[in-house]
């Protein structure tokens, strides 16, 4: 289209053949980043995701106490949720009601009991407890706190031991998130490697391959990575044990996408790129890397957003029987460790609050792939 | 049909062979092997010094100082020719003892469950293609999905405290009380029934949504086949005509998952078991690992995997009966 003709459309259509100008020059990326923007539960999934990934990131500054905290004056205690009016009157500054112990005259066991007369205003980047954000920051302010430095808000509540359920399911998400990321990459260089061999090579290597993949695959996985919990030598540190965890989830998660790119590379290695390229004498890493894999790389992301939710549902499974990470560390399954019988439900329903976690993650994620697989191909018809 | 048959045999002891190494591989990890943990469980406690001499002794008693590749040949020989799993040394026992009829009630469990997954989700899938769009199709998109997301000991608990509420205290478990030491009979088994449906839907919610899943997506292409619309023209009744033309078709990729489900299942059995106190295979696998007894670990999973093998075997021949074209394509 010349500048002449051009001159002669109206706005509107000058609009309009803008647009269709960005939407031919836009890249591929840019395409699929416009394609999933349009799908709103995927949208609305990765705020939600992202958001707990920066509760996790900086959990020393969200949670208002340290993981392992005490507060032996408020044991098993209910959530306090801050209000804006009582008896007294309104506040616009949220409160709670302060917490004076007293001893149960049968039991004489030391009971908490909250003091409507007594308020404590909650305040945000309250002065607390001295920590590291990223563990290189010092800092004594935390997100939110209360003003007197002497009580503790404890938001939803706190376990058997007084120590604050929110905190610690802060310092859970960044333990329990990282082992899947970390966990799913492991996965991904596996597949690559095996899937890679088995794709370009083809033939008996590929058979062989095949052979092995089938045996993992019909193994049933949460058993088996429990059989390789269980010979984690139970002197280790729980620094060995994270990372161990971390191998043995991605070691195993590698069939699904072995497939996968071992079925895209089959399918495209007599295209004329890839004979040409390999013509021109370049080796097969570079053919694989730099020729084949472009080609299907949005499928491979969409194949490891939806394998995270069975990382981080293995994990938690792992830890809530207790052949995965140990205390002091916690995630999710950890903290869920507490919450195994029916009584919790009746007395401290509270506890269950990290699982509420798990299923977001879990949903999030799977909504995430969901919009990223109608993404991944942008050149295909629009809905 | 006879060829097929016994390709799929070879190929079922081929990856069964590959498996038990596998399961051998997993049960020689923990540190220390039988013999420590033998003489530690033995003299513990009893003030008898256990020198490393005794030890090798034990090994030596055991056949355990031979070579590994020796020993995975003496292990599964015994399992194949004898059906001799090994020691159980928790129990002091054989692994054959110790597993016993755990493995009818693994049965009782995984057929149970099989059971509710098909019952519910084939209709449901059904009904929720030929709806598409409607109310109802995007509550079960959404039950799906919770279906994945809901971890499956948190259902657990959650379905144990309502069953708790309604039907009073002695719900969790397989038993009544009164029967879970008494010799089989018809009242036990009756009991049996009354306690098995509680694990059944739990384990099966998941393979539940996934299978509505599959159901209504080829359920849906089968409809807009042209068989479809000539067999309406014709004024086939429109039940008759679901069931007949694409629902048959449309059950092919669900037969060709039983495996997969299957899988699914005993993968979450150990923990839903842990949770609703199950006396079967997967608490005794659990129980197992945290005691790292691990002949009769290994025996279950390859037990387990053995299961998994058979009904991935049952679903070819299965399938290749329900649509003839997957026999001559393999």
């Amino acid at each position: 289209m010349t500048d002449a003709t051009a001159g002669k459309l109206s706005a509107q259509e000058e609009k309009e053949r803008q647009k269709r100008l960005k939407y031919y020059s836009a890249s591929q990326w840019t395409l699929i980043w416009w394609r999933f923007k349009r799908h709103r539960a995927a949208m609305v999934a990765s705020i939600v995701l992202g958001l707990m990934a920066l509760m996790g990131i900086f959990a020393e500054f969200v949670a208002p106490y340290g993981p392992t905290t005490r507060d032996t004056k408020y044991i098993d205690g209910a959530p306090q949720i801050p209000m804006f009016c009582d008896q007294n009157g309104c506040s616009i500054q949220p409160f709670i009601h302060g917490v004076s112990t007293k001893r149960d005259p049968v039991t004489l066991r030391a009971i908490s009991i909250p003091d409507p007369e007594k308020r404590v205003y909650v305040t945000f980047f309250a002065k607390g407890e001295e920590t590291r954000v990223l563990g290189f920051i010092p800092t004594n302010r935390h997100l939110f706190g209360l003003s007197d430095p002497q009580a503790k808000l404890h938001l939803w509540g706190t376990d058997s031991l007084g120590r604050d359920v929110f905190s610690r399911t802060m310092y859970a998400t960044r333990t329990s998130l990282s082992i899947g990321v970390i966990g799913v990459l492991i996965s991904f260089v596996m597949a690559l490697l095996i899937g890679g061999i088995a794709g370009y090579a083809g033939g008996m290597t590929d058979n062989v391959i095949q052979r092995i993949t089938e045996v993992v695959r019909v193994v049933p996985i949460i058993p088996l990575y429990m059989g390789l919990a269980a010979a984690m030598p139970k002197e280790w540190s729980t620094t060995q044990v994270y990372f161990a965890m971390t191998l043995i989830l991605g070691f195993f998660g590698w069939p699904t996408l072995a497939r996968r790119i071992r079925s895209q590379l089959l399918s495209i290695r007599n295209e004329d790129y890839v004979v040409a390229a390999r013509l021109a004498g370049a080796r097969p890493g570079r053919i694989i890397g730099q020729h084949m894999l472009p080609s299907f790389t949005s499928f491979i992301i969409v194949d490891l957003v939806i394998s995270f939710p069975y990382m981080i549902l293995a994990e938690t499974a792992l830890s809530f029987v207790g052949l995965g990470l140990r205390p002091p560390t916690v995630s999710w399954g950890v903290l869920l460790q507490q919450a195994q019988s029916v009584r919790v439900i009746e007395q401290t329903p509270w506890l269950f609050i990290p699982a509420l976690f798990v299923v977001v993650a879990v949903l999030a994620f799977t909504v995430i792939g969901d919009g990223l697989r109608d993404a991944a191909d942008p050149y295909s018809e629009a809905r | 049909m006879l060829r097929f048959t016994i390709e799929r045999l070879v190929g079922m002891a081929v990856t069964m062979l590959l498996v038990s190494m596998m399961v051998f591989i997993i049960m020689e990890l923990p540190p220390g092997d039988y013999a420590d943990r033998y003489a530690f469980r033995k003299y513990s406690g009893t003030g008898v010094s256990v020198t490393e001499a005794d030890i090798q002794a034990i090994r030596v008693e055991l056949g355990l100082d031979k070579p590994m590749v020796l020993r995975y040949f003496d292990w599964i020989g015994n399992i194949v020719l004898r059906g001799d799993f090994g020691q159980a040394f928790a129990f002091e026992t054989s692994v054959v003892k110790v597993i016993g009829d755990k493995v009818w009630l693994t049965l009782a469990i995984l057929f149970t469950t099989l059971i509710i997954t098909y019952v519910v989700s084939i209709p449901i899938g059904i009904y929720a293609a030929v709806k598409r769009g409607s109310a109802a199709d995007y509550g079960l998109t959404i039950f799906s999905y919770l279906g994945l997301a809901l971890p499956n000991f948190l259902l657990a608990l959650i379905l144990l405290y309502f069953a708790n509420r309604w039907f009073g205290a002695d719900i969790g478990g397989l038993f009544s009380a009164e029967y879970k030491d008494a010799p089989w009979s018809l009242a036990k088994a009756w009991d049996l029934i009354k306690h098995l449906w509680l694990p059944a839907v739990v384990l099966a919610w998941s393979a539940v949504a996934y299978q509505i899943q599959t159901m209504r997506a080829t359920m849906s292409d089968e409809l807009n086949r042209l068989s479809v619309t000539a067999a309406r023209a014709r004024g086939v009744p429109e039940g008759k005509l679901l069931i007949k033309y694409p629902a048959r078709l449309a059950i092919n990729p669900i037969v060709s998952t039983i495996g997969f489900d299957v899988n699914r299942i005993f993968s979450e059995l150990p923990i839903v078991a842990a949770v609703l106190g199950l006396t079967e295979l997967g608490e005794l696998l659990l129980k197992a690992y945290l005691d790292l007894d691990m002949y009769v670990a290994g025996a279950i999973l390859l037990l387990l995997t053995f299961m998994i093998v058979f009904m991935n075997f049952l679903s070819d021949i299965l399938l290749a009966w329900l649509d003839p074209r997957i026999k001559l394509g393999a």
